[in-house]
């Protein structure tokens, strides 16, 4: 078993890993309030989330700067490197899922005090699956498990057929009468934001991949 | 790299080095910091060996020299008349580009400092310097069974790991290191690299390095020279990533000339 001469290193992309779940843990709860925002027609709850993306944003900063210097100062080479290059590239579909997660919220001040076209069930199955995927992904960059990822993209179908069946009862409710088109709207705009929230999801399982295997592959066909 | 609070070992101030009328160094000012690794960068003849040497004063042995400004360690001036050199270069240390072993045994040769400033006279004690030196030195798992094999039989970086254990055992507080792994092959040079960042955690390290990909890996702190100015000096993960200076981001970029 040979010692690792890279300690440095190590120790210090552990902690750049260790801020990359942190992160992770706070888009999970962004989305998670964003969804209770929405269920409980919550502004103040709607708010706070819009407020949390600061600190999404700042962390993302944070996270990047360390591994810029982690590059310059280590010369990670390889699976090292392809590793630093791809938690640039994760945070980045982070903090852009947070900001969907904003989105919802946005929505749901939008909404004010209306009352909800239609009970809410695709939309909470479509939160769930977007949080399990993150965790998943997540786990499966730690673990460089190409499995795993490859795994969590093909799942992104099925978030792409939950946002299509609410596409298309939304589009029956708008035709039926059209004064429902705008709070139809948003309910679509809170189920494109989850959708996009899938597709952040499955660029961070190309990442993994491609840590991984070091293959570089578009997942999102 | 994380900025702790530290307290200043060493300063500089206003430092001018003259090799006969020839400035080689002009207005050196810098702190280094305890306990840290401090990397000195430049090209080839800038002066960081120069300016190194004016550390633990072994410019002294060179006729025909002359130095301006100060230099402080602990808060005293060590190129005043009242101080002893000899001790001056116990507790400054330094290891040079070629590995120097004494053509002894390895015992003796990291005995040598002890016996001879008289350290300790019990043949106990001395075999648990010479241990922990060689211990603190990474070279103890390869050599405890072999105390008495020639020096000079060890791999290079071996024997630079015994030089280093030499400094070592008479307790230095700074150790000065003029380019220590030219000389080793690229295995050897990450077992120094790694042994520089655990010395840090005990003693103060100022290295001279052509190979500025070593002193980011290694160092808190870069200091570049540049004709025998001290062109810029911060954290090293700043110089490596943002340098204010135009002449540190063509050298560091490698556009010079």
């Amino acid at each position: 078993m040979s010692q690792s001469l890279r300690t440095t290193f190590d120790r210090e992309f552990a902690q750049i890993q260790e801020s990359l779940l942190q992160m992770g843990s706070m888009v999970d709860q962004a989305i998670a309030l964003s969804l209770e925002s929405l269920q409980n027609r919550d502004r103040a709850l709607a708010r706070q989330v819009i407020d949390d993306d600061e600190g999404i944003n700042a962390l993302r900063f944070k996270i990047e700067n360390a591994c810029l210097a982690l590059i310059a100062t280590q010369q990670p080479a390889a699976s090292d490197l392809r590793a630093v290059v791809a938690v640039i590239t994760i945070v980045i579909n982070l903090e852009r899922m947070a900001d969907h997660a904003a989105g919802i919220a946005k929505t749901v001040i939008l909404m004010g005090d209306e009352p909800l076209l239609k009970p809410l069930i695709d939309i909470p199955r479509m939160v769930r699956l977007a949080q399990e995927m993150l965790g998943e992904v997540l786990q499966a960059f730690v673990e460089h498990d190409a499995d795993t990822a490859q795994a969590i993209a093909d799942r992104d179908d099925e978030m792409d057929h939950l946002y299509q069946a609410i596409f298309e009862e939304l589009l029956e409710i708008m035709a039926e009468k059209p004064n429902n088109v705008t709070r139809a709207t948003y309910l679509l705009w809170c189920a494109h934001n989850l959708e996009r929230i899938g597709d952040r999801v499955t660029n961070i399982a190309e990442r993994v991949i491609f840590v991984s295997t070091g293959d570089m592959r578009e997942l999102n066909v | 790299m994380v900025s702790k609070v530290q307290s200043t070992k060493m300063i500089i101030q206003e430092l001018d080095f003259y090799y006969g009328s020839v400035r080689a160094l002009s207005s050196i000012s810098i702190g280094i910091l305890e306990r840290q690794v401090t990397a000195l960068i430049g090209p080839s003849g800038c002066g960081k060996t120069t300016f190194l040497r004016c550390l633990n004063r072994m410019n002294d042995t060179i006729p025909n020299t002359r130095l301006e400004g100060k230099v402080y360690l602990d808060g005293e001036d060590i190129y005043h008349s009242s101080v002893d050199v000899v001790d001056l270069r116990q507790r400054i240390g330094m290891v040079f580009q070629e590995p120097n072993p004494f053509p002894q045994s390895v015992f003796d040769n990291v005995a040598f400092g002890p016996r001879v400033l008289g350290l300790t006279r019990e043949r106990e004690e001395l075999d648990a310097i010479v241990e922990r030196s060689l211990q603190r030195a990474a070279l103890w798992k390869e050599v405890k069974d072999h105390l008495n094999t020639d020096a000079m039989e060890l791999s290079l970086g071996e024997q630079q790991r015994l030089c280093i254990a030499r400094v070592l055992a008479v307790e230095p507080e700074v150790i000065l290191m003029d380019e220590p792994t030219s000389a080793l092959d690229p295995i050897a040079t990450m077992q120094i690299e790694e042994l520089m960042r655990n010395l840090s955690k005990r003693y103060t390290i100022v290295v001279v390095t052509h190979n500025m990909q070593q002193a980011a890996r290694v160092s808190d702190k870069t200091g570049l020279f540049w004709l025998g100015e001290l062109v810029e000096f911060d954290d090293t993960a700043m110089i490596f990533t943002r340098p204010k200076e135009q002449r540190t981001e063509a050298y560091i970029t490698g556009r010079v000339g």
